[in-house]
């Protein structure tokens, strides 16, 4: 991978001018998985923050071709144009080759849009998903998705006199996905760019469906300070609210070990949709979340002993 | 004129065999009764490397369009099939394939839309879209049905917009009819090479497709789109001339039978034209002097032209194979009155709602209307909305 001097020097696929908000992770993503994808590539995305802030007409903040259809169908989008690219090859009308990257928030990727994503990868597209996750509807106002996380304030979940946020621990979708039995899904992490490029690339490389859940906060629907994205982006991994791992042919591997797992509540105590869950009455819900994010990181170590381990290049077998 | 060859075949069969011929890039589609055969077919001709498809057997229809609009903005030829809620639960993506301006080719074998589920068939699923901005193109047998498709790519492509080719769930999609066909050569020179002028797969130019519009914008890229609408008339009509001298068989936007001298008429879509046509013949056999119009082009409605064709009947009686769900007429009878007004011609008009969730028209229903319609000449019969052949 290009040293970030090299990166510096790259012409931008996603610019700079279009609307998102100060600190929108969301953008760093769509920035970062292009630099790693390269030019040679069509995107689609789903209606959501993303989609929105970058193409109000008649401006773009694409310089690859782009698509956007409707919210729920980004995976059947992008299957779309890979089957006329598949067509074409085989027509021999065309003959460049090119990455199609289909991006859809949690809203569009866990919920809505879910059914067309687990057919776009059941059918075996090659296709990269790649799904900014930040948690709640966002672009409609941090409304609760099958995303967010247990003890969340959003505006379908809100707390009040007797309710104490979502109520409901997040789906895992990165094990869904791992469940369709995908050449390549990972988890990576706004703040972490070396990871997430590396995946991307990695991805890129490999025939067939491969999905991405890049964890993102979003300073408004978490309620941080602008200028915090990437530091909250690396504290979610520390505390393995959100592991950094990929799955290789069902085979797991851990790319970031925190040398210190620091509690949830580092990660907690600084969002402001967690303010709720500080007062002492409240103190059972940081426990079982605590809990939650204990267990899931054990299974995750668990299952990482008991894939085959990552062949590394020099101990790959020669060439015959 | 080109060489024809005569076959037996099923509206779904036939349809099937113009997508052959047309061999078009992509087609994503999923099953639904009575279209499935339609994709069940054409998936063989793909199994078999009849064509270059690529076929893309999507998890639903809401996917099934999805997945076209993909591979149509990518700049390829692209088609679909589909049925009843298949095309309910396409419609979100139905006015966003019209509104990318994408000429996407769908059959649909229009089926009752649920509930109560039923899959037999009525005009429900296409009317619940007529305003999606495709073009709508109605098949009165497995001919038309042929026929239909083959100038539905190219009419598309010429004016920019999705057209649907509807046939009639189980009368026309199951039913074996004789058809002529053209040689596999003449539709490929016909619907030619797809040549879109701006299309993802186009690296070197790199566009955004389906951006934003606030309240700056969407008025004037929806204005286009209207305009379109309207410019597409010449160019149904010409592709209908030009397919007529390919094939001897010349369509415009609608059928006149025995209409000219005609005192009364019904105005009917679909299957029942071909029914109603064998009543007009006995009753003409009897002296009487009665016609038919058969509406072929539903989307865009070709208003003033109907209304010229109409102008000299004394009463007219409009059969609707669905409801508008208004308490008031069905839907084309809505807008034949509708054109009868802007043409300044107040005339007897009879609406009868038939055949909801494939319940049987007979000929002797059909008689009923052209005598209904001889006592509203008289003035005997006042107009009114009649449904046919139901309990009630």
């Amino acid at each position: 991978m290009a040293n970030l001097k090299e990166l510096s020097k790259q012409k931008e696929l996603f610019t700079g001018g279009h609307r998102a908000c100060a600190g929108c992770g969301a953008v760093i993503v769509a920035r970062q998985v292009l630099m790693a994808a390269g030019p040679n590539t069509v995107v689609a995305s789903a209606t959501g923050c993303l989609e929105v802030i970058s193409t109000i007409f008649p401006y773009t903040a694409w310089n690859v071709p782009f698509i956007h259809s409707a919210f729920e169908n980004s995976g059947a989008t992008i299957s779309g144009v890979e089957a006329l690219y598949k067509s074409w090859m085989r027509q021999g009308k065309y003959n460049k080759k090119v990455n199609f990257i289909a991006f859809g928030g949690d809203g569009g990727t866990y919920d809505i849009g879910l059914q067309s994503l687990s057919g776009a990868v059941e059918r075996g597209h090659n296709i990269l998903y790649v799904c900014y996750n930040n948690e709640a509807y966002m672009n409609t106002g941090v409304q609760r998705s099958g995303a967010t996380p247990k003890g969340a304030d959003t505006t379908t979940a809100p707390v009040g006199k007797v309710s104490k946020g979502k109520e409901q621990y997040r789906k895992d979708l990165t094990e869904i996905m791992v469940a369709h039995r995908i050449p390549y899904v990972a988890q990576a992490v706004v703040g972490n760019w070396r990871d997430l490029m590396n995946k991307v690339e990695k991805a890129l490389s490999i025939e067939g469906p491969k999905f991405i859940n890049v964890f993102q906060p979003c300073r408004l629907g978490w309620a941080y300070e602008p200028e915090k994205t990437c530091e909250m982006g690396r504290l979610s991994a520390d505390t393995c609210i959100w592991p950094l791992y990929e799955v290789v042919d069902g085979n797991y591997r851990i790319t970031y070990r925190p040398k210190t797992k620091k509690p949830v509540t580092d990660w907690i105590g600084v969002q402001g949709r967690f303010r709720h869950l500080l007062k002492p009455e409240n103190k059972a819900i940081i426990d079982q979340i605590q809990a939650f994010t204990d267990k899931n990181w054990e299974d995750l170590l668990k299952k990482e002993s008991l894939s085959a381990p990552a062949v590394k290049p020099s101990e790959a077998p020669k060439p015959a | 004129m080109a060489k024809s060859n005569i076959l037996a075949r099923t509206g779904n069969e036939a349809m099937a065999e113009a997508m052959r011929q047309i061999n078009p890039d992509v087609v994503a589609a999923y099953p639904i009764t009575p279209a499935t055969e339609i994709v069940q077919i054409f998936a063989s001709y793909v199994a078999d490397g009849l064509v270059d498809t690529e076929f893309v057997p999507v998890e639903s229809e809401h996917s099934a369009m999805s997945a076209c609009i993909g591979s149509a903005a990518a700049g390829g030829r692209t088609m679909t099939g589909t049925s009843s809620q298949g095309l309910a639960l396409m419609a979100e993506m139905l006015y966003i394939a019209a509104g990318l301006r994408l000429p996407i080719v769908l059959a649909d074998v229009n089926r009752a839309l649920s509930s109560p589920i039923n899959i037999h068939c009525d005009h429900s699923d296409t009317m619940m879209v007529k305003e999606a901005g495709w073009i709508q193109i109605f098949s009165e047998n497995a001919q038309e049905a042929y026929d239909n498709m083959v100038q539905a790519v190219k009419i598309a492509e010429k004016a920019r917009i999705p057209v649907v080719v509807t046939t009639d769930g189980f009368i026309i999609s199951h039913g074996m009819e004789r058809i002529e066909i053209l040689d596999d050569k003449d539709v490929k020179d016909f619907v030619g090479q797809y040549k879109p002028e701006n299309y993802l797969l186009n690296l070197d130019k790199p566009i955004t497709v389906g951006a934003l519009d606030f309240t700056d914008y969407y008025f004037e890229h929806k204005r286009q789109q209207i305009e379109a609408i309207k410019d597409s008339m010449p160019v149904i009509l010409d592709v209908g001339k030009e397919f007529g001298n390919k094939s001897g068989r010349s369509y415009g936007f609608f059928e006149k039978y025995k209409l000219d001298d005609a005192d009364c008429a019904i105005v009917v879509m679909g299957s029942t034209a071909g029914t109603t046509k064998v009543v007009v013949d006995n009753l003409r056999a009897k002296g009487l002097k009665v016609g038919l119009l058969k509406p072929r082009v539903f989307r865009p409605f070709p208003k003033a032209e109907l209304a010229d064709a109409l102008k000299n009947l004394k009463a007219i009686a409009v059969m609707d194979r669905s409801d508008s769900g208004n308490a008031q007429e069905g839907p084309l009878c809505l807008e034949i009155k509708a054109a009868l007004y802007d043409a300044n011609l107040s005339k007897a008009l009879l609406n009868y709602i038939y055949g909801l969730g494939g319940r049987d028209i007979k000929i002797e229903e059909i008689e009923k209307i052209y005598t209904d319609l001889g006592e509203a000449i008289k003035g005997s019969k006042k107009p009114k909305i009649t449904y046919i052949g139901v309990r009630e």
